[in-house]
């Protein structure tokens, strides 16, 4: 069962992701290299090197993803206060049936653990990757123009299209990324910790799967897409800095109440909330190709 | 050939326009730029107001202008960065507007600002432009040697662009524009704030790249720099071209006396030429100065001096500079507006 959904999602991902690439690359000549793939290599590359960057978003994903926790989890399976673990362990209660199931023979420490580790820290899954790439997506376009560098580009043979695309995707490969090492650490984390108490490494549960497979990405690139939309538009790298937060905190409040709420009543909801996602992805990055203009990337507003 | 028409003025401004083409040999190369009637505007500012130029294939043309004449809109227009509200263009040949891709892979650009990625190393930004110009990969690396040495840059090629200094980023950006060849390379002020060294480097690419049969434009409003180096001058301000042809033709048009430098052992001797019903002008303060109904006079001159004595020591046509051109045109367009200001 839990294969068959990961399989199945995981399918889907990658068509989707297949069908995105062919409709947003498709202008590149066959037999050269990927002007877009070139342009969003650049991209990355910079960002690597820009430790200012990186290295702030790294002690964010490692505090929410490794630190708090490991801090937590490591307290509530070492509770022992029997009055504290009982009233935690009243928390499982609320959980679907399903899953009560696999911790009901285990103590009430166990069962608070549990609980933190599969619904806790679930909206944090969406909230970091999104955070990362809100924040490279934000800089990318007006970056360009603020350097100079955007004249360069304007003069390439790039299309406006290979262009965009270059930049969507360096904006979303560093938030993938995140979601990819910040899920892997935090699935050994959890089995670590309260593996041993439920008696086997049970995590990554096949709601979460779900989440990091189905929901997760379309959020990211719906975020992007906006955000590369706004950054194309402003004057100023810091109004796009504001801009995007007014894009992305809506974008996170949802994802929270989705990953924490209805995303765990019934798998089929979550996966029509996750297909309601990808379309309105879709259509978002589609029609986002039209905000990058050469008139953009010289610094001449109208851009039209 | 096509006829090319001559260059539209500004409304108000009626000065006698050079055909660039006129006097070349039917069948000879179309040109490489060919700009008709451009107009562009951002908001209320109008930046190319009617501008037509044509850039002969294999020439090297320089837009002079003060800053705001509309040059860098010109060099945009150009390579398809911008689109035009109104005129047709067309660029080695082809449409920017249908075939912008390929006109942009066969022209190469230096901004006005070199446009770097400061993070990365100068051997990744020549990299980059490789693989965005179509270099092919088997080439890449030859190529940014080749031009990395050519531009005294080669030594620094891992450091990162943010170290580099301002005459090294110019150094870097020519570089860039010719890793892939172009047939077409538009400079845009490219000497503005640069070293001598570095300033030279950018003549001697322009001087190459004539010599091997590709088309030079360069923008720029420092005058001593185009001296030497236009086969076509083009004199914008307001967005239009006021006017172009070869520092020959021009010179003709403007000055159409020639203007000689004479000395002799006896200076006073000189005075004679007063006499001769060709001299338009004289003057003499140390040298003397003497103006000629046209340049066949000179040896008439020299001939008639040395029948009358006159042991000369010096004769030296003198042509008028790019900057005395320049300022002659702005001058009689001021002069024409004003004139068209009063009787309005």
């Amino acid at each position: 069962m839990i294969w068959a959904a990961v399989i199945t999602c995981a399918g889907a991902v990658a068509a989707i992701v297949f069908a995105i690439s062919t409709l947003l690359m498709g202008s590149s000549e066959p037999g050269k290299r990927s002007r877009a793939w070139t342009i969003a290599r650049t991209d990355l590359s910079q960002l690597r090197k820009s430790k200012d960057f990186w290295i702030p978003m790294g002690i964010l994903a490692a505090m929410f993803f490794v630190i708090l926790p490991t801090v937590l989890l490591f307290s509530l399976t070492h509770i022992h206060n029997i009055e504290i673990a009982r009233k935690l362990g009243q928390v499982v209660g609320t959980i679907p049936k399903e899953l009560r199931r696999t911790v009901a023979h285990a103590s009430p420490a166990t069962q608070a653990s549990y609980s933190a580790a599969v619904y806790l820290f679930a909206p944090i899954a969406i909230i970091i990757p999104l955070t990362v790439s809100a924040a490279v997506g934000a800089n990318t376009i007006i970056g360009e123009r603020e350097r100079g560098s955007g004249e360069f580009l304007a003069h390439s043979p790039a299309t406006e299209r290979e262009i965009y695309t270059g930049k969507l995707i360096a904006s979303l490969i560093p938030g993938y990324f995140t979601a990819l090492v910040g899920f892997t650490t935090y699935s050994l984390l959890v089995n670590l910790l309260v593996g041993p108490g439920v008696g086997h490494w049970f995590f990554p549960t096949p709601n979460w799967w779900i989440l990091m497979l189905w929901v997760v990405p379309p959020f990211i690139a719906l975020a992007v897409a906006l955000i590369l939309v706004i950054s194309a538009r402003v004057s100023s790298a810091a109004a796009a800095q504001q801009a995007s937060s007014l894009i992305t905190l809506p974008l996170i409040i949802l994802a929270y109440g989705i990953s924490s709420g209805s995303l765990f009543k019934t798998r089929l909801l979550a996966a029509v909330i996750g297909g309601a996602a990808w379309i309105i992805a879709i259509l978002v990055l589609t029609r986002a190709t039209r905000s990058v203009t050469r008139e953009r990337m010289l610094g001449l507003g109208s851009g039209g | 050939m096509q006829p090319v028409e001559s260059p539209s003025v500004s409304e108000n401004l009626v000065l006698p326009a050079v055909e660039p083409d006129a006097g070349k040999p039917a069948g000879a190369a179309p040109p490489a730029v060919e700009l008709r009637g451009i107009r562009r505007s951002f908001g209320k500012t109008v930046a190319l107001a009617d501008l037509s130029v044509t850039v002969p294939a294999g020439t090297v043309t320089v837009l002079l202008g003060p800053n705001g004449a509309g040059k860098t809109t010109a060099v945009r227009v150009i390579t398809g960065a911008l689109r035009p509200e109104r005129g047709t263009v067309r660029v080695l040949g082809l449409d920017p507007l249908a075939d912008g891709t390929e006109i942009r892979r066969r022209c190469g650009v230096v901004p006005a600002r070199p446009a770097l990625y400061e993070r990365l190393t100068g051997w990744d930004n020549l990299h980059y432009a490789a693989d965005l110009f179509d270099v092919p990969e088997a080439e890449t690396t030859d190529r940014i040697e080749e031009a990395s040495t050519r531009f005294g840059i080669r030594d620094a090629l891992m450091k990162k662009v943010g170290g580099y200094s301002t005459g090294m980023r110019a150094r870097l950006a020519l570089a860039r524009a010719v890793l892939h060849d172009p047939d077409l390379l538009l400079l845009d002020e490219p000497t503005a704030g640069l070293d001598p060294e570095s300033a030279r480097a950018v003549l001697n690419l322009i001087d190459e790249m004539a010599a091997n049969g590709r088309t030079v434009v360069m923008c720029t409003h420092l005058l001593l720099e185009a001296e030497g180096l236009a086969d076509q001058v083009v004199v914008m301000d307001r967005g239009a071209a006021l006017v172009h042809g070869t520092p020959e033709e021009l010179t003709d048009r403007f000055w159409p006396t020639t203007t000689v430098v004479l000395d002799a052992e006896n200076r006073d001797s000189l005075d004679q030429v007063r006499q001769f019903d060709y001299v338009q002008a004289y003057s003499r303060n140390g040298t003397a100065i003497v103006e000629l109904d046209a340049s066949a006079r000179v040896p008439e001159l020299v001939d008639a001096l040395v029948a009358r004595g006159v042991r000369l020591t010096r004769v030296e046509p003198r042509r008028p500079s790019l900057e005395e051109l320049y300022f002659e045109v702005r001058g009689r367009q001021e002069r024409e507006r004003s004139t068209s200001g009063d009787a309005s």
